[in-house]
């Protein structure tokens, strides 16, 4: 028997599947999509990995591995693939970038990111996100106390 | 060399071309002239020795000096931006020296003005010039640097001139002694960092333990500024006092060093004695600006 989609195949653009649920909203704005691109947006779907999972269908766009790398810090373990003529040409698993530009908040209120804004980029310095150091105040924190967007 | 920002941007190798190049300027060997040079200094701080030590520096090269120190009367006074304020006296200086309260403030300024940027100080993150001065004293009153076992005391949570130094030393393979109350020990993320470089850490609180054993010992003030909670500086501000009684059994080698100012941290009699050697660490610091303004101008000739 077929299995059921609860979110409809697109036939050109990307999917990102396996977001944990309820962060979709965050990949959205972090991927900077706007309310004129059509997509699909399925949340709280059961997941056979992780129990629920959002899953995300962007039409006729097919987002670079850079674009949706970012998407790493909200949604670890989240899935690419992109689609043309309703098959998937190309499959992979998020990992962060080695510099965020633009997207994160230092948490050191004496940061001159806090002063300036529109500066901030930090370099990721472990693979899990353990380490992530700002680039003006050269502070190290973790993904998970970062604010993200 | 472009910039110096933070030591954690400069090699083993360019630390020590620049202790070199202090070195000669110290011995007379190298006389640099930067006759044609207006150096501005930026100080959103307020500071005397680091200030003064750099004036002195450019002074002592025939070049000019233009300073803001503090922000009152200013154009930052009146509401101008940082950015606004840097890239205003980038067009009158050729190099520029900056002191600030927020942490990362040199590194922008080095990404918004054209001439190259100074690190005097940014908040509780680096002083580079004041580590490279440090790392000057230190091989030159014990004649090398590496393998050396050297105590860190004091604010080691706030205090800027800690953490570039233990960065710095990284390069040498310390064995450091981190003396601190607990409120104020090394912030985790350098700890990390030093343990991310195999460097040979013991924490404690008790100096008494380890004067006996060092090489260098690096006291630093309790910077009552950077305390938000008075009461918190009250109860660690007297927590160490280095005085001259505790010397019976130190190394022959033994230093004790200062970033200064001081307050009640080392006595004054301690001053006479052969292991004081903050006065001369703060001289060494006009040798070392000196290679560092010229190395940023093009090369020491």
């Amino acid at each position: 028997m077929k299995k059921e989609r609860k979110v409809d195949a697109i036939k050109n653009g990307t999917v990102i599947d396996h977001i944990p649920a309820g962060k979709a909203f965050k990949v959205i704005e972090i991927l900077k999509i706007k309310n004129t691109d059509m997509i699909s947006l399925g949340m709280n779907l059961p997941s056979s990995k992780h129990g629920s999972k959002d899953i995300l269908k962007v039409e006729n766009w097919e987002l670079s591995h850079n674009e949706v790398n970012k998407i790493t810090l909200v949604a670890p373990g989240a899935t690419l693939s992109i689609i043309r003529e309703f098959e998937i040409s190309e499959k992979y698993n998020v990992k962060l970038p080695p510099e965020v530009s633009g997207l994160i908040g230092c948490p050191n209120k004496k940061c001159i990111t806090n002063e300036v804004e529109s500066i901030s980029r930090f370099y990721v310095e472990s693979d899990d996100g353990k380490k992530m150091r700002c680039h003006y105040c050269e502070r190290l924190y973790p993904a998970e106390s970062l604010n993200i967007g | 060399m472009k910039n110096v920002i933070s030591i954690r941007d400069l090699s083993r190798e360019e630390i020590l071309h620049l202790l070199d190049q202090g070195e000669k300027i110290e011995k007379g060997e190298l006389k640099p002239d930067h006759s044609e040079t207006v150096m501005s200094i930026v100080f959103f701080e307020s500071s005397t020795r680091t200030r003064f030590s750099f004036e002195t520096a450019m002074k002592r090269m025939n070049g000019k000096v233009i300073t803001m120190s503090g922000t009152k009367g200013t154009s930052v006074d009146k509401g101008e931006s940082l950015g606004d304020t840097l890239k205003t006296v980038a067009n009158y200086s050729d190099i520029m020296v900056v002191r600030s309260g927020l942490e990362g403030t040199q590194r922008y300024a080095s990404e918004i003005i054209p001439i190259p940027v100074i690190n005097a100080g940014d908040g509780s993150n680096q002083h580079p010039t004041q580590c490279l001065l440090d790392l000057y004293s230190i091989r030159k009153t014990q004649g090398k640097l590496d393998n050396l076992s050297i105590a860190v005391v004091g604010d080691l949570r706030y205090g800027r001139a800690v953490h570039s130094l233990v960065y710095g030393l990284s390069h040498f393979s310390p064995k450091l002694h981190l003396i601190s109350p607990d409120f104020l020990k090394i912030p985790e993320y350098i700890k990390t960092d030093l343990e991310d470089k195999n460097i040979e850490i013991h924490e404690g609180s008790d100096l008494s333990e380890v004067i006996n054993k060092v090489d260098i010992m690096y006291v630093t003030r309790i910077q009552k500024e950077r305390f938000s909670d008075l009461d918190a500086y009250e109860r660690v501000k007297n927590c160490y006092v280095v005085s001259k009684s505790m010397f019976g059994d130190v190394k022959s080698n033994f230093k004790l060093l200062h970033p200064l100012p001081r307050v009640d941290e080392i006595s004054t009699d301690v001053d006479d004695t052969k292991y004081a050697y903050y006065f001369q660490q703060a001289k060494n610091g006009v040798y070392i600006r000196q290679a560092i303004i010229s190395e940023l101008l093009g090369g020491s000739k």
